[in-house]
Protein backbone atom coordinates (compact mmCIF):
# COMPACT_ATOMS: atom_id res chain seq x y z
CA UNK A 1 0.00 0.00 0.00
CA UNK A 2 0.97 3.50 -0.99
CA UNK A 3 0.03 6.10 1.53
CA UNK A 4 0.37 10.23 0.83
CA UNK A 5 0.58 12.12 3.32
CA UNK A 6 -0.19 16.06 3.57
CA UNK A 7 2.73 17.86 4.54
CA UNK A 8 1.93 20.82 7.57
CA UNK A 9 4.54 23.55 6.80
CA UNK A 10 4.40 27.19 8.20
CA UNK A 11 6.49 30.29 7.33
CA UNK A 12 8.84 27.96 5.06
CA UNK A 13 9.26 24.90 8.13
CA UNK A 14 8.06 21.63 8.32
CA UNK A 15 5.47 21.01 11.45
CA UNK A 16 5.79 18.23 13.65
CA UNK A 17 2.11 17.01 13.47
CA UNK A 18 3.13 15.79 10.33
CA UNK A 19 5.89 13.34 11.77
CA UNK A 20 2.74 11.99 13.74
CA UNK A 21 0.69 11.70 10.34
CA UNK A 22 4.39 9.92 8.75
CA UNK A 23 4.45 7.61 11.63
CA UNK A 24 0.78 6.29 11.02
CA UNK A 25 1.07 6.17 7.32
CA UNK A 26 4.22 4.06 7.73
CA UNK A 27 2.12 1.29 9.63
CA UNK A 28 0.20 1.50 6.64
CA UNK A 29 3.20 0.83 4.18
CA UNK A 30 5.50 3.03 1.61
CA UNK A 31 5.32 6.75 2.59
CA UNK A 32 4.80 9.46 0.15
CA UNK A 33 4.55 13.28 0.77
CA UNK A 34 2.96 15.95 -0.53
CA UNK A 35 4.09 19.71 -0.06
CA UNK A 36 1.95 22.07 -1.32
CA UNK A 37 2.14 25.90 -1.35
CA UNK A 38 4.19 28.88 -2.74
CA UNK A 39 8.13 28.74 -2.86
CA UNK A 40 8.28 25.37 -0.73
CA UNK A 41 11.62 24.33 -2.08
CA UNK A 42 13.23 24.37 1.16
CA UNK A 43 10.08 22.34 2.85
CA UNK A 44 10.36 19.68 0.36
CA UNK A 45 14.13 19.36 1.13
CA UNK A 46 13.32 19.34 4.82
CA UNK A 47 10.73 16.72 4.09
CA UNK A 48 12.78 14.51 2.09
CA UNK A 49 14.88 14.24 4.82
CA UNK A 50 11.96 12.31 6.97
CA UNK A 51 13.17 9.00 7.76
CA UNK A 52 11.32 6.54 6.18
CA UNK A 53 9.89 8.34 3.34
CA UNK A 54 10.12 7.07 -0.20
CA UNK A 55 9.56 10.47 -2.48
CA UNK A 56 8.66 13.73 -1.83
CA UNK A 57 5.59 15.53 -4.49
CA UNK A 58 5.88 19.15 -4.58
CA UNK A 59 3.25 21.51 -5.83
CA UNK A 60 4.79 24.93 -5.53
CA UNK A 61 1.48 27.16 -6.92
CA UNK A 62 0.27 30.47 -5.71
CA UNK A 63 -3.36 28.65 -5.33
CA UNK A 64 -2.06 26.44 -2.51
CA UNK A 65 -0.11 29.41 -0.04
CA UNK A 66 -2.94 29.15 2.35
CA UNK A 67 -4.08 25.76 1.84
CA UNK A 68 -7.18 26.36 0.45
CA UNK A 69 -9.52 23.28 0.63
CA UNK A 70 -10.99 24.36 -2.69
CA UNK A 71 -7.53 24.32 -4.43
CA UNK A 72 -5.72 21.55 -2.57
CA UNK A 73 -8.35 19.26 -2.71
CA UNK A 74 -8.73 18.74 -6.79
CA UNK A 75 -4.35 18.49 -6.25
CA UNK A 76 -4.79 15.46 -3.54
CA UNK A 77 -7.57 13.89 -5.74
CA UNK A 78 -5.07 14.17 -8.85
CA UNK A 79 -2.43 12.30 -7.13
CA UNK A 80 -4.71 9.17 -5.37
CA UNK A 81 -4.88 7.77 -8.70
CA UNK A 82 -1.39 6.36 -7.70
CA UNK A 83 -1.91 6.18 -4.02
CA UNK A 84 -4.26 3.84 -1.43
CA UNK A 85 -4.47 5.83 1.18
CA UNK A 86 -4.49 10.41 2.07
CA UNK A 87 -3.11 10.52 5.19
CA UNK A 88 -3.18 14.33 6.80
CA UNK A 89 -2.71 15.59 10.74
CA UNK A 90 -5.57 16.13 12.30
CA UNK A 91 -4.92 19.86 12.35
CA UNK A 92 -7.22 22.94 11.40
CA UNK A 93 -5.97 22.51 8.23
CA UNK A 94 -6.13 18.63 7.52
CA UNK A 95 -9.45 18.57 9.20
CA UNK A 96 -10.32 21.29 6.76
CA UNK A 97 -8.54 19.73 3.16
CA UNK A 98 -9.07 15.85 4.42
CA UNK A 99 -13.29 15.63 4.14
CA UNK A 100 -13.13 17.30 0.68
CA UNK A 101 -11.08 14.64 -0.64
CA UNK A 102 -12.42 12.16 0.48
CA UNK A 103 -15.99 13.15 -0.64
CA UNK A 104 -14.73 13.84 -3.92
CA UNK A 105 -13.28 9.99 -4.00
CA UNK A 106 -16.60 8.73 -2.62
CA UNK A 107 -14.85 7.59 0.40
CA UNK A 108 -16.12 7.68 3.88
CA UNK A 109 -12.96 9.18 6.15
CA UNK A 110 -11.77 8.17 9.32
CA UNK A 111 -11.07 10.95 11.37
CA UNK A 112 -8.84 11.29 14.09
CA UNK A 113 -7.10 7.44 14.70
CA UNK A 114 -5.44 6.82 17.34
CA UNK A 115 -4.05 3.77 15.90
CA UNK A 116 -3.82 1.36 12.88
CA UNK A 117 -4.91 -2.25 13.51
CA UNK A 118 -4.71 -3.38 10.45
CA UNK A 119 -4.75 -1.92 6.64
CA UNK A 120 -8.29 -1.43 6.95
CA UNK A 121 -9.21 -1.11 10.62
CA UNK A 122 -8.28 1.54 12.71
CA UNK A 123 -9.30 2.87 16.46
CA UNK A 124 -10.86 6.45 16.57
CA UNK A 125 -12.48 8.42 19.69
CA UNK A 126 -16.29 9.00 19.57
CA UNK A 127 -18.35 10.98 22.47
CA UNK A 128 -15.62 13.24 22.98
CA UNK A 129 -13.34 10.59 23.68
CA UNK A 130 -15.82 9.04 26.25
CA UNK A 131 -15.63 5.92 23.91
CA UNK A 132 -13.08 4.30 21.61
CA UNK A 133 -14.44 3.01 18.61
CA UNK A 134 -12.67 0.18 16.54
CA UNK A 135 -13.53 1.18 12.86
CA UNK A 136 -12.99 -1.13 9.47
CA UNK A 137 -13.23 0.85 6.35
CA UNK A 138 -14.87 -0.88 3.26
CA UNK A 139 -13.78 2.25 0.97
CA UNK A 140 -10.79 1.17 -1.45
CA UNK A 141 -8.75 3.53 -0.63
CA UNK A 142 -8.78 5.17 2.25
CA UNK A 143 -8.81 8.43 3.23
CA UNK A 144 -7.61 9.24 7.68
CA UNK A 145 -6.72 11.97 9.86
CA UNK A 146 -4.42 11.06 12.67
CA UNK A 147 -4.20 12.40 16.25
CA UNK A 148 -0.81 14.10 16.79
CA UNK A 149 -0.75 12.56 20.18
CA UNK A 150 -1.31 8.79 19.46
CA UNK A 151 1.26 9.04 17.17
CA UNK A 152 5.79 9.17 17.89
CA UNK A 153 7.28 11.38 15.55
CA UNK A 154 8.82 10.35 12.67
CA UNK A 155 12.88 11.19 12.46
CA UNK A 156 13.32 14.19 10.51
CA UNK A 157 16.98 13.01 9.75
CA UNK A 158 17.97 9.85 7.87
CA UNK A 159 15.68 9.50 5.04
CA UNK A 160 17.01 10.37 1.31
CA UNK A 161 13.48 10.75 -0.38
CA UNK A 162 13.24 11.52 -4.04
CA UNK A 163 11.46 15.07 -4.52
CA UNK A 164 9.28 15.12 -7.69
CA UNK A 165 7.17 18.08 -9.27
CA UNK A 166 3.70 17.65 -9.41
CA UNK A 167 2.10 20.02 -12.26
CA UNK A 168 -0.17 22.37 -10.45
CA UNK A 169 -4.59 22.05 -10.47
CA UNK A 170 -4.48 25.70 -10.65
CA UNK A 171 -6.94 28.17 -8.95
CA UNK A 172 -10.89 26.61 -8.45
CA UNK A 173 -11.48 30.56 -8.20
CA UNK A 174 -13.89 29.72 -5.37
CA UNK A 175 -12.35 31.09 -2.56
CA UNK A 176 -9.66 33.36 -1.47
CA UNK A 177 -7.40 34.26 1.73
CA UNK A 178 -7.67 37.45 3.16
CA UNK A 179 -5.75 37.70 5.94
CA UNK A 180 -5.12 35.97 9.54
CA UNK A 181 -4.35 36.96 13.04
CA UNK A 182 -1.53 34.69 13.99
CA UNK A 183 -0.38 35.19 17.28
CA UNK A 184 3.81 35.42 17.43
CA UNK A 185 4.54 33.75 20.93
CA UNK A 186 7.93 33.63 22.06
CA UNK A 187 6.47 30.17 24.12
CA UNK A 188 6.86 26.49 22.97
CA UNK A 189 3.73 25.74 20.74
CA UNK A 190 1.08 23.98 22.75
CA UNK A 191 0.69 20.73 20.58
CA UNK A 192 4.71 20.08 20.97
CA UNK A 193 5.14 21.24 24.01
CA UNK A 194 7.11 19.38 26.74
CA UNK A 195 5.48 21.04 29.87
CA UNK A 196 1.58 23.16 29.68
CA UNK A 197 0.34 25.12 32.32
CA UNK A 198 -3.17 26.36 31.72
CA UNK A 199 -5.99 28.50 33.14
CA UNK A 200 -9.48 28.22 33.91
CA UNK A 201 -12.61 30.40 34.76
CA UNK A 202 -11.20 30.79 38.32
CA UNK A 203 -8.15 33.28 36.49
CA UNK A 204 -11.09 35.78 36.48
CA UNK A 205 -10.01 38.37 33.98
CA UNK A 206 -7.62 38.38 31.47
CA UNK A 207 -4.91 40.95 33.62
CA UNK A 208 -5.31 38.41 36.16
CA UNK A 209 -4.50 35.60 33.54
CA UNK A 210 -1.17 36.96 32.14
CA UNK A 211 -0.34 38.31 35.67
CA UNK A 212 -0.58 34.68 37.33
CA UNK A 213 -0.38 32.26 34.29
CA UNK A 214 2.17 33.56 31.67
CA UNK A 215 5.02 33.52 34.94
CA UNK A 216 4.52 30.49 35.73
CA UNK A 217 4.92 29.31 32.82
CA UNK A 218 8.02 31.01 31.05
CA UNK A 219 9.70 30.06 34.84
CA UNK A 220 8.81 26.63 33.33
CA UNK A 221 9.62 27.13 29.78
CA UNK A 222 5.94 25.89 29.47
CA UNK A 223 3.83 26.39 26.64
CA UNK A 224 0.32 28.04 28.08
CA UNK A 225 -3.02 26.65 27.67
CA UNK A 226 -6.90 27.58 28.42
CA UNK A 227 -10.08 26.03 29.52
CA UNK A 228 -12.89 26.74 26.84
CA UNK A 229 -14.45 28.61 30.20
CA UNK A 230 -11.42 30.69 29.91
CA UNK A 231 -11.25 31.46 26.57
CA UNK A 232 -15.27 32.24 26.42
CA UNK A 233 -14.68 34.74 29.15
CA UNK A 234 -12.46 36.56 26.80
CA UNK A 235 -9.15 36.03 29.29
CA UNK A 236 -6.62 34.30 26.16
CA UNK A 237 -7.34 34.13 22.52
CA UNK A 238 -9.06 30.93 20.80
CA UNK A 239 -5.66 29.21 19.99
CA UNK A 240 -5.06 28.81 23.96
CA UNK A 241 -8.16 26.09 23.97
CA UNK A 242 -7.43 23.22 25.18
CA UNK A 243 -10.11 20.12 24.73
CA UNK A 244 -12.10 18.29 22.88
CA UNK A 245 -13.02 21.59 20.20
CA UNK A 246 -9.72 22.93 21.00
CA UNK A 247 -6.35 21.06 20.49
CA UNK A 248 -5.48 17.75 22.25
CA UNK A 249 -2.53 17.86 23.67
CA UNK A 250 -0.40 15.34 25.81
CA UNK A 251 3.14 16.99 26.83
CA UNK A 252 4.91 15.16 30.07
CA UNK A 253 3.85 17.67 32.20
CA UNK A 254 0.38 19.23 32.47
CA UNK A 255 -0.09 21.98 35.00
CA UNK A 256 -3.69 22.84 35.37
CA UNK A 257 -4.74 25.77 36.94
CA UNK A 258 -8.34 26.81 38.64
CA UNK A 259 -9.55 24.17 35.98
CA UNK A 260 -12.26 22.42 37.50
CA UNK A 261 -12.12 19.71 34.90
CA UNK A 262 -14.86 19.66 32.59
CA UNK A 263 -15.13 16.23 30.23
CA UNK A 264 -14.69 18.59 27.47
CA UNK A 265 -11.39 19.90 28.63
CA UNK A 266 -10.16 16.42 29.97
CA UNK A 267 -10.80 14.70 26.74
CA UNK A 268 -8.03 17.32 25.39
CA UNK A 269 -5.05 16.62 28.02
CA UNK A 270 -5.60 13.55 29.67
CA UNK A 271 -2.78 11.42 27.53
CA UNK A 272 -0.54 13.73 29.57
CA UNK A 273 2.18 12.10 31.24
CA UNK A 274 2.05 13.99 34.19
CA UNK A 275 -1.06 16.22 35.41
CA UNK A 276 -0.74 18.58 38.53
CA UNK A 277 -3.95 20.58 39.73
CA UNK A 278 -4.30 23.58 41.55
CA UNK A 279 -7.87 24.22 42.58
CA UNK A 280 -9.26 25.65 45.75
CA UNK A 281 -12.41 23.16 45.61
CA UNK A 282 -11.13 20.20 47.08
CA UNK A 283 -14.00 18.13 44.72
CA UNK A 284 -12.88 19.58 41.46
CA UNK A 285 -12.85 16.81 38.87
CA UNK A 286 -10.10 17.63 37.69
CA UNK A 287 -8.53 16.05 40.89
CA UNK A 288 -9.91 12.61 39.66
CA UNK A 289 -6.99 12.84 36.60
CA UNK A 290 -4.32 14.79 38.46
CA UNK A 291 -0.92 12.70 39.40
CA UNK A 292 -0.17 15.50 42.09
CA UNK A 293 -3.17 17.71 43.27
CA UNK A 294 -2.48 20.99 45.17
CA UNK A 295 -6.02 21.97 47.19
CA UNK A 296 -5.21 25.75 47.55
CA UNK A 297 -6.30 29.56 46.27
CA UNK A 298 -4.33 29.86 43.30
CA UNK A 299 -3.91 33.28 44.32
CA UNK A 300 -1.50 32.64 47.07
CA UNK A 301 -0.30 29.40 45.56
CA UNK A 302 0.66 30.80 41.95
CA UNK A 303 3.00 33.38 42.92
CA UNK A 304 4.44 31.34 45.76
CA UNK A 305 5.66 28.35 43.04
CA UNK A 306 6.84 30.81 40.59
CA UNK A 307 9.06 32.55 43.26
CA UNK A 308 10.17 28.84 44.50
CA UNK A 309 10.77 27.88 41.13
CA UNK B 1 -31.37 34.24 0.06
CA UNK B 2 -32.28 31.11 1.57
CA UNK B 3 -30.26 29.46 4.50
CA UNK B 4 -30.21 25.91 4.85
CA UNK B 5 -29.47 24.50 8.17
CA UNK B 6 -28.92 20.63 8.37
CA UNK B 7 -29.31 19.27 12.55
CA UNK B 8 -28.82 15.92 14.34
CA UNK B 9 -30.29 14.62 17.33
CA UNK B 10 -27.93 13.66 19.32
CA UNK B 11 -26.94 12.20 22.81
CA UNK B 12 -27.43 15.73 25.34
CA UNK B 13 -23.81 17.34 26.16
CA UNK B 14 -24.46 17.06 29.94
CA UNK B 15 -25.15 13.95 29.86
CA UNK B 16 -21.89 11.42 30.70
CA UNK B 17 -22.60 8.63 27.70
CA UNK B 18 -21.90 4.60 28.64
CA UNK B 19 -20.39 2.46 26.85
CA UNK B 20 -22.84 -0.76 26.96
CA UNK B 21 -21.41 -4.00 28.20
CA UNK B 22 -21.39 -6.38 24.96
CA UNK B 23 -19.23 -3.57 23.17
CA UNK B 24 -21.04 -2.73 20.52
CA UNK B 25 -21.82 1.14 21.23
CA UNK B 26 -22.74 3.51 23.24
CA UNK B 27 -26.52 3.01 25.70
CA UNK B 28 -28.86 5.70 24.43
CA UNK B 29 -32.04 4.24 25.80
CA UNK B 30 -33.72 7.01 28.36
CA UNK B 31 -30.71 8.84 28.03
CA UNK B 32 -32.17 12.58 27.05
CA UNK B 33 -31.48 13.64 23.29
CA UNK B 34 -30.90 17.54 22.03
CA UNK B 35 -29.65 19.28 19.09
CA UNK B 36 -25.90 18.61 18.95
CA UNK B 37 -24.50 22.01 20.32
CA UNK B 38 -22.47 22.97 16.72
CA UNK B 39 -25.76 22.74 14.81
CA UNK B 40 -27.64 24.96 17.39
CA UNK B 41 -25.10 27.57 17.13
CA UNK B 42 -25.23 27.19 13.17
CA UNK B 43 -29.45 27.58 13.33
CA UNK B 44 -28.98 30.98 15.32
CA UNK B 45 -27.11 32.09 12.99
CA UNK B 46 -29.07 31.71 10.07
CA UNK B 47 -31.87 33.63 12.50
CA UNK B 48 -29.71 36.26 13.12
CA UNK B 49 -28.62 36.76 9.15
CA UNK B 50 -32.72 36.33 8.47
CA UNK B 51 -33.19 39.07 11.65
CA UNK B 52 -30.77 41.54 9.97
CA UNK B 53 -32.68 41.55 6.75
CA UNK B 54 -29.34 39.33 4.67
CA UNK B 55 -31.77 36.51 4.71
CA UNK B 56 -35.63 36.06 3.51
CA UNK B 57 -36.18 32.66 4.80
CA UNK B 58 -34.48 29.36 7.06
CA UNK B 59 -34.57 26.21 6.13
CA UNK B 60 -34.01 23.34 8.51
CA UNK B 61 -33.36 19.88 7.84
CA UNK B 62 -32.49 16.35 9.94
CA UNK B 63 -31.41 12.96 8.53
CA UNK B 64 -32.60 10.26 11.21
CA UNK B 65 -35.42 8.89 13.39
CA UNK B 66 -39.07 9.68 13.70
CA UNK B 67 -37.89 11.74 17.07
CA UNK B 68 -35.81 13.82 15.17
CA UNK B 69 -38.65 16.02 14.44
CA UNK B 70 -38.33 16.96 18.05
CA UNK B 71 -35.28 18.77 17.15
CA UNK B 72 -36.32 20.19 14.10
CA UNK B 73 -39.31 21.98 16.16
CA UNK B 74 -36.78 23.12 18.87
CA UNK B 75 -35.32 24.44 15.43
CA UNK B 76 -39.09 26.12 14.56
CA UNK B 77 -39.25 27.63 17.93
CA UNK B 78 -35.54 29.40 17.78
CA UNK B 79 -37.14 31.11 14.10
CA UNK B 80 -36.29 28.65 11.65
CA UNK B 81 -39.18 29.07 8.66
CA UNK B 82 -40.14 25.72 7.85
CA UNK B 83 -37.98 21.70 8.61
CA UNK B 84 -37.51 18.45 6.26
CA UNK B 85 -37.18 15.39 8.07
CA UNK B 86 -35.81 12.43 5.84
CA UNK B 87 -36.52 9.51 8.14
CA UNK B 88 -34.56 6.72 9.01
CA UNK B 89 -33.65 4.08 10.90
CA UNK B 90 -30.36 3.83 10.16
CA UNK B 91 -27.13 5.36 11.29
CA UNK B 92 -26.38 7.26 8.45
CA UNK B 93 -22.50 8.19 7.92
CA UNK B 94 -21.17 11.90 6.87
CA UNK B 95 -21.15 11.00 3.51
CA UNK B 96 -24.36 9.40 3.19
CA UNK B 97 -25.40 12.62 5.14
CA UNK B 98 -23.19 14.98 2.66
CA UNK B 99 -24.95 13.35 -0.64
CA UNK B 100 -28.94 13.90 0.66
CA UNK B 101 -27.92 17.18 1.68
CA UNK B 102 -26.46 18.19 -1.63
CA UNK B 103 -29.90 16.62 -3.01
CA UNK B 104 -31.72 18.77 -0.82
CA UNK B 105 -29.60 22.00 -1.30
CA UNK B 106 -30.19 21.31 -5.32
CA UNK B 107 -34.00 21.12 -4.86
CA UNK B 108 -34.10 24.45 -2.29
CA UNK B 109 -31.23 26.33 -3.81
CA UNK B 110 -29.96 27.74 -1.19
CA UNK B 111 -27.86 30.55 -0.69
CA UNK B 112 -25.35 29.87 2.32
CA UNK B 113 -25.77 26.14 4.00
CA UNK B 114 -24.51 26.55 7.71
CA UNK B 115 -23.65 23.49 9.63
CA UNK B 116 -22.09 22.33 12.97
CA UNK B 117 -18.64 21.92 12.81
CA UNK B 118 -19.00 18.49 13.98
CA UNK B 119 -21.38 16.33 15.70
CA UNK B 120 -20.77 15.63 19.51
CA UNK B 121 -21.45 12.14 18.98
CA UNK B 122 -19.01 10.44 16.31
CA UNK B 123 -16.99 13.48 16.20
CA UNK B 124 -16.15 13.42 12.39
CA UNK B 125 -16.37 16.96 11.52
CA UNK B 126 -16.59 15.55 7.78
CA UNK B 127 -20.17 16.58 6.77
CA UNK B 128 -19.48 20.29 6.18
CA UNK B 129 -16.63 19.78 3.37
CA UNK B 130 -18.28 16.76 1.91
CA UNK B 131 -21.16 18.63 1.09
CA UNK B 132 -19.34 21.83 -0.41
CA UNK B 133 -17.16 18.80 -2.20
CA UNK B 134 -19.81 17.23 -3.46
CA UNK B 135 -21.67 20.58 -4.54
CA UNK B 136 -18.48 21.87 -5.89
CA UNK B 137 -19.09 25.20 -3.72
CA UNK B 138 -16.58 26.72 -1.41
CA UNK B 139 -16.23 26.23 2.22
CA UNK B 140 -15.83 28.30 5.60
CA UNK B 141 -15.09 25.77 8.14
CA UNK B 142 -14.79 26.79 11.71
CA UNK B 143 -16.50 30.11 11.70
CA UNK B 144 -16.10 32.47 14.64
CA UNK B 145 -17.71 35.31 12.08
CA UNK B 146 -19.69 35.80 9.01
CA UNK B 147 -20.53 38.71 7.22
CA UNK B 148 -22.24 38.64 4.05
CA UNK B 149 -21.65 41.37 1.18
CA UNK B 150 -22.98 41.69 -2.37
CA UNK B 151 -22.35 37.74 -3.50
CA UNK B 152 -19.50 37.21 -1.16
CA UNK B 153 -19.25 36.00 2.28
CA UNK B 154 -16.25 36.36 4.27
CA UNK B 155 -15.31 34.33 7.09
CA UNK B 156 -13.44 34.64 9.93
CA UNK B 157 -12.05 31.00 10.89
CA UNK B 158 -10.72 29.42 14.24
CA UNK B 159 -7.30 27.59 13.03
CA UNK B 160 -4.63 26.08 15.49
CA UNK B 161 -2.53 29.73 15.24
CA UNK B 162 -5.12 31.86 16.00
CA UNK B 163 -7.86 33.24 13.21
CA UNK B 164 -8.09 33.35 9.63
CA UNK B 165 -10.04 35.28 7.28
CA UNK B 166 -11.26 33.83 3.65
CA UNK B 167 -13.55 35.56 1.46
CA UNK B 168 -16.13 32.91 -0.70
CA UNK B 169 -17.88 32.98 -3.05
CA UNK B 170 -22.04 32.31 -2.79
CA UNK B 171 -23.50 29.97 -2.67
CA UNK B 172 -20.78 28.79 -0.01
CA UNK B 173 -21.19 25.87 2.97
CA UNK B 174 -20.13 27.69 6.14
CA UNK B 175 -19.38 25.45 9.80
CA UNK B 176 -19.81 26.49 13.05
CA UNK B 177 -17.66 26.87 15.49
CA UNK B 178 -18.09 27.30 19.40
CA UNK B 179 -17.99 31.34 19.64
CA UNK B 180 -19.65 32.29 16.51
CA UNK B 181 -22.72 33.57 18.70
CA UNK B 182 -24.86 32.09 21.88
CA UNK B 183 -28.00 30.40 20.72
CA UNK B 184 -31.14 31.54 22.15
CA UNK B 185 -33.45 29.96 24.06
CA UNK B 186 -36.94 29.25 22.35
CA UNK B 187 -39.69 31.57 24.25
CA UNK B 188 -42.68 29.30 24.85
CA UNK B 189 -44.97 31.20 22.96
CA UNK B 190 -42.66 30.12 19.65
CA UNK B 191 -42.55 26.89 21.15
CA UNK B 192 -46.44 26.99 20.49
CA UNK B 193 -45.95 28.82 17.35
CA UNK B 194 -43.82 26.40 16.00
CA UNK B 195 -46.37 23.74 16.22
CA UNK B 196 -47.97 25.12 13.30
CA UNK B 197 -44.75 25.68 11.30
CA UNK B 198 -44.32 22.91 8.22
CA UNK B 199 -42.44 19.89 8.65
CA UNK B 200 -42.09 17.93 5.56
CA UNK B 201 -41.09 14.35 6.42
CA UNK B 202 -39.40 11.97 3.71
CA UNK B 203 -37.19 8.57 2.85
CA UNK B 204 -34.05 8.50 1.74
CA UNK B 205 -35.49 6.45 -1.27
CA UNK B 206 -36.81 10.03 -2.03
CA UNK B 207 -33.19 11.28 -3.08
CA UNK B 208 -32.43 8.34 -5.21
CA UNK B 209 -28.85 8.35 -2.93
CA UNK B 210 -27.03 5.27 -1.54
CA UNK B 211 -26.47 5.96 2.49
CA UNK B 212 -25.05 2.08 3.34
CA UNK B 213 -21.69 2.44 5.62
CA UNK B 214 -18.92 2.21 4.40
CA UNK B 215 -17.47 2.10 7.52
CA UNK B 216 -18.06 -0.92 9.93
CA UNK B 217 -18.11 0.12 13.97
CA UNK B 218 -16.52 -3.78 15.21
CA UNK B 219 -16.21 -2.60 18.65
CA UNK B 220 -16.66 0.37 21.01
CA UNK B 221 -14.70 0.62 24.27
CA UNK B 222 -14.64 2.42 27.54
CA UNK B 223 -10.94 4.55 27.67
CA UNK B 224 -8.31 3.75 29.72
CA UNK B 225 -9.07 4.55 32.79
CA UNK B 226 -6.39 7.06 34.20
CA UNK B 227 -5.77 6.46 38.43
CA UNK B 228 -6.20 9.95 40.70
CA UNK B 229 -2.91 10.49 42.39
CA UNK B 230 -2.20 11.82 45.83
CA UNK B 231 -2.61 15.34 46.76
CA UNK B 232 0.07 17.63 48.20
CA UNK B 233 0.14 19.34 51.27
CA UNK B 234 1.77 22.88 50.09
CA UNK B 235 3.35 24.83 47.50
CA UNK B 236 7.07 23.31 48.91
CA UNK B 237 5.69 19.53 48.15
CA UNK B 238 4.66 20.44 44.91
CA UNK B 239 7.95 21.92 44.00
CA UNK B 240 9.81 19.07 45.65
CA UNK B 241 7.36 17.07 43.13
CA UNK B 242 8.42 18.98 40.09
CA UNK B 243 11.94 18.56 40.70
CA UNK B 244 11.60 14.97 41.03
CA UNK B 245 10.02 15.65 37.32
CA UNK B 246 13.26 16.99 35.84
CA UNK B 247 11.23 20.13 35.71
CA UNK B 248 12.74 22.31 37.74
CA UNK B 249 15.60 22.96 38.92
Amino acid sequence: MKALVWVEHEGGALKDATLSAVSAAAQLGEVHLLVAGQDVGGVAQEAAGIAGVVKVHVADDAAYAHALAENAAPLIVGLMGHHDAFVAPATTTGKNVAPRVAALLDVMQISDILSVEGEDMFTRPIYAGNAIATVRSRDAKKVITVRGTAFAKAEKSGGSASIEAVASTGDAGLSSFLGAEIAASERPELTSAKIIVSGGRALKDSATFEQLIFPLADKLGAAVGASRAAVDAGYVPNDYQVGQTGKIVAPEVYVAVGISGAIQHLAGMKDSKTIIAINKDDDAPIFQVADFGLVADLYNAVPELTNKL
Amino acid sequence: MRILVPVKRVIDYNVKPRVKSDGSGVDLSNVKMSMNPFDEIAVEEAIRLKEAGVASEVVVVSIGVAKAQETLRTALAMGADRAILIETEAEVEPLGVAKLLAQVAGEEQPGLVILGKQAIDDDSNQTGQMLAALLNRPQGTFASRIELNGDMVSVTREVDGGLEIVQLSLPAIVTSDLRLNEPRYASLPNIMKAKAKPLAVKKPEDYGVDIAARLETLSVAEPAKRQAGIKVADVDELVGKLKELGVAA
